[in-house]
């Protein structure tokens, strides 16, 4: 069948199964959208700025481990949509980006919305494509499908310049991809696995630390096995929380820069460390030198060599899809007759229960000035925990990963590498179309949701029903933080001046507004917008204590045993 | 420690860019960069010098391994290998300075293949100290022009690098 370079992408698209794509046309898309318009397959989103079409494709992925898909017209269109796609590189998040650009003739003449979006997009990608023949087009996107789903998954970008739209060819999907350089190791070595296991049943004070790997290969009921069958302490990063149940009494909290003490301290002084889909970055370890003071072995199962033995010397390395080790791993464990050592195991636990016993996470209720912890604790409660969380990034981040409790995967939706302010809002749309009928709530602060508050219309028009928490304390709170600690109380710059007045903003969109002053307004508050107003668009603007801070912290550069507790001030 | 690192990679547009942009993008140094397509016209060779730690190299083979582009990746230097560099050295020679360039060429077996009423083109081919050694005997007074390839080499016997 003949057909045109935008009706091949318009049954590319079909043929991967693509429910939603998030997008917005321009000049150098307009053949591509032409051919959508003629279909009723898949759908398109469309969104109020391109940052947020990559955000919300990147929380649909997120929320529902199939691949997003974006399209953008080129120039402003690619630029403004970079800040979305490093934000799902650094994640690794599997997304299709379909970019427009000018016609072949004009590349390289400074044509008008003309950019190097190839060259632009090369870092922050996984791969990318440049389209040069329409003949090219379907094996290209399929490459890309292929390539943004396998291995470490990542965003994979595909440029079609104009022409190459219009150009007509004979079409035919491929069947499959075969990429003689491209070959991504999945089953782990039998040897090292065994080697593991010996390990962590010789170990005396076992710890196991997972990340984002969990959550992206959809290993959380393998590991919740295993962990359970070990009886061993878990923790985990920012990113992989819900890979294990977060309510569970073997769970010790997120680690890191603003983990519980227990987590950091049972990383810090285990004898084996099992670290699984994680890369021990700074945020999590902190300073590596602080961390290799006290020696022990560590286990680390990764997809992506490059990231083993990159910031901390490994012991025993496994390269694999997580899934397809957890596996070899039960089944090993199985039909081994070694045990781990009850004794050591229990000594260990009541070190670890001991470390617990500070309850790290208190803070100082008020009944005058709404505390932050507060609402999340509020909201786990009036959700029952059922609910997907999208956040963007700050002191509200932290809280909520703090404070609410993800027992499930793929819950916590969260700008974790990158740190992007504004993906919250965005997010919580991506998430929305991907479980229509889930609870989906953005927990954000003042300064982030005005990064991308102009998405309250795509909202609106696609009737999103997202419940915005916004943590209102007229700072950039975290900036605000770092600044009392560390920069001797000089606020520069962090004070949020002339803030809209958030209920007559989001009124104005058509949605519910809400301002809640008082600490005993904010249960009530709540649930009415998640009752009463299920179906609306709520967005809630909590007044929030200006000082709070988040606690225990570990100063950037200083190590898991340096941690700053609010007891300690 | 100095490696050489050889890359197998699609020769394809930008395949380049993606190795170089890693290299500046992750702060790894780069003391020469070579590259050229093989007998398979699919595929280009390339050949990295490279100064880092052991870990840094781990990294820089791994990143590059990463690559979808690249196809394999061999450090050179963890085995015996020869190496070669082309120069090009463009040398003023006149009153009894043209006998003694002559002689210094003769010496490192490089060849004159320019030849004008005041300059030498000469050619020399070795290793990375060898070359270093004739410019210091060249002296840089005399010196007009140095162009070098960069090092490639390969492994020796039968280490051999092909998909």
């Amino acid at each position: 069948m003949v057909l045109t370079g935008g009706e091949i992408v318009i049954r590319c698209l079909q043929e991967e199964k693509v429910e939603f794509v998030f997008g917005y046309p321009g000049g150098s898309v307009l053949y591509i959208y032409d051919a959508m318009f003629k279909q009723d397959k898949f759908k398109h989103v469309m969104v109020r700025h391109e940052q947020a079409a990559v955000h919300a494709a990147d929380a649909y992925s997120r929320s529902s481990q199939k691949i997003g898909v974006c399209m953008v017209t080129s120039g402003p269109g690619v630029t403004n949509a970079v800040t979305g796609i490093a934000t799902a590189y650094m994640d690794s998040i599997p997304l299709v980006i379909i970019t427009g650009q000018v016609p072949t003739a004009y590349i390289g003449q400074d044509a008008f919305q003309e950019c190097d979006t190839v060259g632009i997009t090369r870092p922050c990608v996984k791969h990318n494509f440049l389209v040069k023949d329409v003949n090219d087009l379907a094996m290209t996107l399929k490459t890309a499908f292929y390539l943004a789903k396998t291995g470490r998954p990542g965003p994979v970008l595909v440029d079609i310049p104009k022409d190459i739209s219009n150009h007509k060819c004979e079409f035919d999907y491929p069947k499959s991809v075969n990429l003689r350089s491209y070959n991504p190791v999945t089953k782990g070595h039998a040897g090292q696995i065994k080697k593991a296991l010996q390990l962590l049943l010789e170990a005396k004070r076992p710890m196991i630390y997972t990340g984002g790997g969990v959550i992206l290969s959809d290993a959380a009921n393998r590991l919740t096995k295993l962990v359970k069958s070990l009886g061993f302490p878990i923790t985990s990063t920012l990113m992989g929380l819900g890979g294990y149940p977060g309510t569970d009494k073997q769970f010790l909290g997120m680690l890191g820069m603003h983990g519980t003490f227990e987590a950091n301290m049972a990383m810090q002084n285990c004898d084996v460390l099992l670290a699984i889909g994680a890369r021990f970055d700074d945020r999590v370890i902190g300073n590596p030198a602080n961390f290799n003071e006290v020696q022990r072995k560590i286990i680390h199962i990764d997809i992506d060599p490059s990231s083993i033995s990159k910031r901390v010397k490994v012991d025993v390395p496994i390269v694999g899809n997580v899934p397809e080790v957890l596996d070899d791993m039960l089944k090993q464990l199985a039909a081994s007759e070694e045990k781990s050592d009850p004794k050591a195991l229990a000594v260990w636990w009541q070190q670890i229960e001991a470390w617990r016993a500070k309850n790290c996470l208190k803070y100082k209720r008020s009944d005058k000035l709404i505390m932050p912890q507060m609402v999340i604790e509020k909201l786990y409660e009036v959700t029952g925990g059922d609910a997907i969380i999208t956040s963007d990034v700050g002191q509200h981040q932290m809280w909520a990963a703090q404070y609410f409790k993800f027992d499930k995967p793929r819950r916590w939706i969260s700008s974790g590498g990158l740190g992007t302010m504004g993906f919250g809002l965005p997010a919580a749309m991506g998430a929305s179309f991907a479980n229509p009928k889930a609870t989906v709530a953005c927990v954000t602060g003042e300064g982030s949701i005005q990064m991308c508050i102009q998405e309250l219309s795509t909202c609106k028009q696609y009737r999103l029903p997202i419940k915005i928490i916004n943590l209102n304390n007229r700072y950039l709170g975290m900036v605000r933080q770092w600044q009392e600690m560390f920069h001797g109380n000089r606020y520069s710059e962090s004070y949020v001046d002339a803030l809209p007045d958030f209920v007559k903003l989001a009124e104005s969109y058509g949605h519910v507004g809400m301002h809640i002053e008082k600490p005993g307004d904010v249960e009530p508050a709540l649930r009415k917008a998640f009752t009463e107003h299920k179906n609306d668009l709520v967005f809630m603007n909590f007044i929030t204590d200006q000082k709070a801070n988040v606690f225990p912290m570990i100063a950037a550069g200083k190590g898991l045993s340096e941690m700053i507790l609010a007891e300690d001030l | 420690m100095r490696h050489i690192i050889s890359i197998l990679l699609e020769n394809e547009a930008g395949a380049l860019s993606r190795v170089s942009g890693l290299f500046s993008a992750r702060a790894y140094n780069i003391e020469s960069l070579t590259v050229a397509p093989t007998e398979d016209s699919s595929l280009s060779r390339m050949t990295i010098v490279s100064v880092g730690s052991d870990d840094v190299i781990e990294q820089i083979t791994k990143q590059l391994n990463k690559l979808i582009e690249v196809v394999k990746v061999v450090d050179l230097s963890e085995a015996p290998h020869v190496e070669r560099e082309l120069m090009l050295l463009k040398v003023r020679a006149t009153g009894k300075d043209r006998e003694e360039m002559k002689r210094i060429a003769d010496i490192f077996r490089g060849r004159i293949i320019d030849v004008t009423e005041s300059t030498y083109v000469i050619e020399l081919t070795g290793n990375n100290a060898k070359l270093d050694a004739f410019l210091e005997a060249i002296g840089e007074e005399l010196i007009l022009e140095t162009v070098r390839t960069g090092v490639c080499g390969v492994g020796r016997g039968d280490r051999i690098l092909k998909v």
